[in-house]
């Protein structure tokens, strides 16, 4: 009975603890939202060549061709392959490791070249990008690892270290306007 | 009981308000945090593929966007592949060069962010990618989620 009625004498609810409720829901949101990051796989085009000006010369064996048709398939100077070979076989032609004269002479003057029809998918062709990024990704990895100890993403940006490996293996690679061919 | 109740209510009754920043905040904050600030209307589909070997861009103001794909026709219809640029389609290609040449000149290190729908045809990004070309707008990124 006594307690009943001093309970009535203050009816207000606690609201110290408010604010705490207002940093945790801040707080969850904070962790739970993703802020949208944009990704995707960088390239720089090369410059218009000029009406009267010749494509600077290049060896034969320093250029890797690759074709790819509206169906997906793949030639990689001439031999068909599967997608999955292509990052192997790439690797392979930009080291050279066994100083095949067919091989790109030295990795910084390996140039690939990606030739697409008008019909192909964009999909198809991403894909193939990313494969050959993914083949310089790691030589650029592997290199870091070798004089640095590190990957190459944990290099600080335009570092010394970083513009060093960058120029080993430079990314050459030249995307074809699609012939119909 | 009923006598009891009755005299209180009769008494001054007041809803707490010394919450009600807090609750105004929280409001804020929700609405901070979920509202994902969309600048241009998308009227062409733009469905991303997917790569592994991707890099992420920090700085978001060097970016430029270009959306190619299938165009949204009314009743949900999807008509032919179209390039578009801030609000608006290009039906005129040639008109990228001096749009982007623009956007250069007012942001020198600027970055085309081309966002391709997955099925669109390569030949339409070759005709856009020769106007960018021309416009010297070399640096380019070819927008794609992370493969998962």
């Amino acid at each position: 009975m006594l307690l009943k009625k001093r309970k009535r004498e203050e009816p207000d609810i606690n609201g110290s603890s408010m604010a705490d409720i207002a940093f945790l829901l801040l707080i969850f949101f904070l962790v739970t939202t993703t802020i949208n990051v944009d990704t995707g796989i960088g390239l720089v085009l090369p410059p218009p060549l000029e009406d009267d000006q010749e494509p600077p010369p290049i060896k034969e064996r320093n250029l890797m061709n690759i074709l790819v048709n509206a169906e997906g398939r793949i030639l990689m100077d001439d031999e068909p392959k599967q997608i999955s070979d292509v990052k192997p076989s790439l690797i392979e032609f930009i080291k050279n490791p066994t100083n095949d004269p067919e091989l790109a002479e030295t990795p910084d003057l390996a140039i690939v070249s990606i030739k697409t029809q008008r019909q192909t998918p964009y999909k198809i062709y991403v894909n193939m990008l990313d494969e050959v990024m993914g083949a310089y990704k790691d030589l650029r990895d592997e290199a870091s690892r070798a004089n640095y100890g590190v990957p190459y993403g944990a290099l600080q940006d335009q570092s010394p270290q970083q513009e060093q490996v960058k120029d080993m293996y430079p990314k050459k690679i030249s995307i074809a306007e699609g012939g119909d061919n | 009981m009923a006598h009891f109740k009755k005299k209180r209510g009769g008494s001054k009754q007041e809803v707490p308000t010394s919450a009600m920043p807090d609750v105004i905040f929280i409001l804020l904050f929700f609405f901070m945090v979920t509202t994902v600030l969309r600048e241009v209307t998308l009227k062409v589909r733009v469905n991303l593929t997917q790569a592994q070997n991707i890099e992420k861009i920090e700085q978001k103001r060097l970016l430029s966007y270009i959306y190619i794909g299938p165009e949204r026709l009314p009743g949900n219809r999807l008509g032919e592949d179209k390039v578009q640029i801030d609000d608006t389609i290009i039906e005129d290609l040639g008109a990228i060069r001096t749009l982007m040449y623009d956007k250069l000149r007012e942001q020198p290190k600027l970055i085309v962010s081309l966002r391709v729908d997955e099925g669109s045809e390569f030949g339409l990004l070759t005709d856009v990618q020769e106007e960018l070309k021309q416009a010297s707008t070399f640096r380019i990124n070819y927008s794609t989620r992370r493969e998962r």
